[in-house]
């Protein structure tokens, strides 16, 4: 390999690395949603979409930093989604219908809603938020003078990412440390056995969409900076934080960390390579590839001792 | 003549054996009971024969066929049929027309499948319900749904998951004599069953297991009368 | 009677055009028909099999660019995409059957949602096949006046019709609702569930494909957005079956009636138009919440509460 060969794939390797630590903020939401209620939430997209309209005012309007919105974007998306999840999905658990999947239909219902109320009020138009850092970036060179390559790290990609960590590492002690965090585990893991120790399954179910609704929405925040915002990019997050769960595997939250890094490398690997549009066919090549090769995700992989029934 | 051979049957889940090294024969004819405590492997046992998992280790035999490792449907098609503990009725299908399912098994026409399926709705006494959704009928009569659909396919050898669990004393002796009737038909049959005096009272020969390992085997005097059965199982039904 | 309300549907429509009809008239009919065909598809194997598919999309777009592709490079009329996509697109669901088919329930529902968006991307990007988002236009319409297209469409309604009618009373029909209620006692009944699921999502596939193929004769026009459109056809094709009632023989074309008509007054209405997805959607919650079986499966339901309205106002 020449010496430009490297360097574009370091670079692509490190955009990859980026890309995936937010798609695994956002697959940290949905796995959440799926392991403790079973249900796939199709509206994921759209309520990072919210989060990101809301973030995208806030600094429009009162000239607030995307970053910041994090706190106040990700507290109104929680309210939301206890909203959706108590007066909408709960209802239709109790219905009885023919087929099953009648909550997946119903998050779509709320997904188009979503969507379509952000066309009417915010016209359809692409919009970017000219934050003063968006083209800075740090420069391997700047560093280290006698370097054979040269790579760019983008500051905003840079922030994004970090933040991403952060807010998974806390959603990471929230899950082992607290007592809420231990009883929506037990729900996850197993409903019955949770209702016969105590845990107030119902609540854990309501807490549970707020949490993973307002973790897409921090993801929302930290993607404006560095993405294009316009009401219909709810479908192809939501397509994305899917891929990712299964990847990592139902409902596992270190797997969804990996499957978020392992489809974000090989996204920008894709669109280096292959091409930009084809891009998220790679994402479902993946996707594809895992369902037939590894049902379990990565989390099968990492409890290969775990019993099975 | 055994018709079903079960040769050295493990299976492991995740390094944990539910069933190990157990072998026994059926005659053809006969009824053979399996009992042992709660999560001794009887349903795994079942789930191996009837193709739902392959044995880790060992082999199935039927009519000297190597079955181990076949889908369930195809097993079906040569000929087990078998119930569920919990019971898996098509829940908004009415009674006659989940019979009807499963007896196109052998037929490809609705009028000689509705015949056969009224005739085994009739077999099993369930005549008076046969237009009810299946959602709708009691346990007792649900268990002899599962038993109508199972015969329906036509068997030569029939699996029956605790069809008496849950009955009340009518009731189980209307399936005792169900079954006596089975019998009488020529379908051989392998039955799990926690009722000790209905399965001594019916079965020809009785296989105990206990924690996955065939602990006994004899006729029901001979595992009456055995020390290690009475300890590991009998004592603790009496004293239940 | 009853027995014939069918015939008497199949009279009325076949003489339709004779009563000068208005050409939006008919176009509104056609697309009616045309949306009940992919309903009562996408019910067979989601109402009656149980497979919640989220892409029919798929077998629609395939159907469809079967035929824009016969006129763009064999210069063959877009009319032979009829019989030809019925290989093309039965193929086409073996392979994604065999993807798609080993999974349960949800995961089956979001397999199905991203083999539709492949085949869009695919549509996009492979440009010298598909002319890429420029699309295809057929410039040569075979038509000016909607007649024909009516009585084409109509005679594909009616043989889907009696193909659908015929299944669900057979050893299929019986298969298919097995397998919706219970998977594992299915298969433990000496069900093979793995192939009849294969030929429920190629019937349901071929089915939708034709009205595909039907559609880029009838439109002259597609691009990878209208012929593989997750919402506007994958999710309209659940929401007309949803509407009209899931497993109901006169469901699909109830939902079919309904959401044509309800696109096409929110479409006249000024100011509407925007919000139509909003319509839809809150249409689609509200059914699922309140007429879980559809109009067509709660009727009773349906009548029920019209008529304590009534009694109450």
């Amino acid at each position: 390999m020449t010496s430009v060969a490297i360097e574009v794939f370091l670079q692509t390797l490190i955009a990859g690395l980026l890309l995936g630590g937010l798609y695994a903020l956002i697959g940290l939401g949905m796995t959440l949603i799926m392991g403790v209620m079973k249900i796939i939430n199709l509206a994921h997209g759209e309520l990072m979409m919210v989060g990101m309209y809301i973030a995208y005012w806030m600094f429009v309007l009162f000239n607030i930093d995307p970053y910041l919105s994090v706190f106040i974007a990700t507290p109104i998306l929680f309210f939301l989604g206890i909203a959706l999840q108590k007066f909408l999905i709960n209802p239709v658990l109790k219905v009885e219908a023919i087929l099953p999947e009648n909550q997946v239909i119903l998050t779509v219902g709320i997904g188009m809603v979503l969507a379509n109320l952000a066309t009417i009020f915010f016209t359809s138009d692409y919009r970017s938020t000219p934050v003063s850092y968006a083209t800075n970036a740090f420069y391997l060179s700047d560093y280290w003078k006698a370097s054979p390559i040269e790579l760019s790290l983008s500051v905003p990609w840079s922030v994004s990412f970090i933040l991403a960590v952060i807010i998974t590492i806390s959603l990471w002690f929230f899950l082992a440390r607290t007592d809420t965090g231990k009883s929506i585990r037990a729900t996850a893991q197993d409903t019955d056995a949770a209702l016969l120790m105590g845990v107030n399954v119902k609540l854990m179910r309501v807490v549970t969409f707020g949490i993973g609704s307002g973790l897409v929405g921090a993801a929302g925040c930290l993607f404006l900076p560095i993405y294009y915002l316009f009401p219909s990019l709810g479908g192809q997050f939501t397509l994305i934080a899917f891929v990712i769960t299964i990847l990592g595997g139902l409902g596992s939250t270190i797997g969804a960390i990996i499957g978020g890094l392992i489809l974000g490398v090989f996204e920008s690997m894709t669109a280096t390579y292959i091409g930009m549009g084809w891009a998220p066919v790679g994402r479902f090549v993946i996707f594809v590839v895992c369902l037939i090769f590894l049902p379990g995700g990565v989390a099968s992989l990492l409890k290969r001792k775990k019993l099975g029934k | 003549m055994s018709l079903l051979q079960v040769k050295d049957v493990s299976m492991f889940f995740g390094g944990l054996a539910a069933i190990s090294d157990v072998s026994f024969d059926i005659q053809k004819g006969d009824i053979l009971g399996l009992i042992g405590p709660n999560g001794a492997g009887k349903t795994t046992m079942f789930n191996v024969v009837n193709g739902f998992y392959a044995p880790s280790k060992g082999e199935v035999f039927f009519k000297d066929r190597k079955i181990s490792g076949l889908q369930p449907h195809q097993i079906c098609k040569l000929g087990i049929a078998r119930t569920f503990q919990v019971v898996k009725p098509l829940q908004r299908m009415s009674v006659l027309d989940n019979v009807i399912a499963s007896a196109y098994l052998r037929v490809n026409n609705k009028g000689e499948a509705e015949d056969i399926a009224r005739e085994k709705i009739k077999f099993t006494g369930l005549h008076d319900d046969i237009d009810v959704i299946s959602k709708g009928l009691p346990l007792g009569k649900r268990k002899k749904l599962e038993i109508a659909r199972a015969l329906a396919t036509q068997p030569e050898m029939i699996l029956l998951d605790e069809s008496f669990a849950g009955l009340n004393p009518a009731e189980l002796d209307e399936s005792i004599e169900i079954i006596r009737k089975i019998k009488a038909n020529g379908i051989t049959i392998m039955i799990i069953e926690h009722h000790m005096k209905v399965i001594m009272a019916i079965s020809d020969r009785i296989v105990v297991l206990s924690y996955g390992q065939k602990l006994a085997e004899g006729t029901p005097n001979e595992i009456g009368s055995n020390p290690l059965v009475v300890e590991a199982y009998l004592g603790e039904a009496e004293s239940a | 009677m009853k027995k014939n309300i069918p015939l008497i549907i199949l009279a009325i429509l076949a003489v339709l055009p004779l009563t000068g009809t208005s050409t939006y008239m008919l176009h509104i009919v056609i697309l009616v028909i045309m949306w009940s065909i992919i309903g009562m598809s996408w019910n067979l194997l989601g109402g009656y099999c149980g497979q919640v598919s989220f892409g029919h999309a798929a077998y629609f777009g395939v159907g469809a660019y079967t035929a824009g592709i016969l006129y763009t490079k064999f210069d063959i009329s877009t009319w032979w995409g009829i019989p030809l996509c019925i290989i093309v697109v039965a193929l086409f669901s073996l392979v994604l059957g065999f993807i798609v088919l080993r999974l349960r329930g949800p995961f089956f529902a979001l397999a199905t949602l991203a083999s539709g968006e492949v085949m869009r991307i695919t549509a996009e990007n492979w440009v010298d096949f598909t002319g890429g988002t420029m699309g295809i236009l057929i410039q040569k319409r075979t038509w000016v006046d909607k007649t024909w297209y009516f009585y084409i469409i109509l005679i594909i309604a009616a043989v889907t019709f009696i193909l659908v009618k015929k299944l669900i009373h057979s050893k299929l029909g019986y298969y298919f609702v097995a397998i919706r209620e219970d998977q594992d006692a299915a298969e433990s009944l000496g069900i093979n569930t793995t192939l009849y699921k294969t030929i429920a999502l190629c019937i349901s596939g071929v089915l939708t494909g034709i009205a595909g193929a039907f559609y880029t004769s009838y439109m002259g026009y597609i691009d990878p957005h209208v012929a593989f459109a997750l919402h506007d056809i994958s999710i309209i094709t659940i929401m007309i079956v949803m509407v009209g009632g899931v497993a109901t023989f006169w469901g699909p074309f109830v939902g079919a009636l309904i959401m044509v008509l309800l696109a096409e007054f929110i479409r006249s209405m000024p100011g509407l138009g925007t919000a139509h997805q909003t319509f839809f959607g809150v249409l689609l919650i509200v059914i699922i919440i309140f007429l879980p079986n559809g109009v067509v499966g709660d009727f009773k339901k349906l009548k029920r509460l019209v008529g304590l309205g009534r009694a109450s106002s």
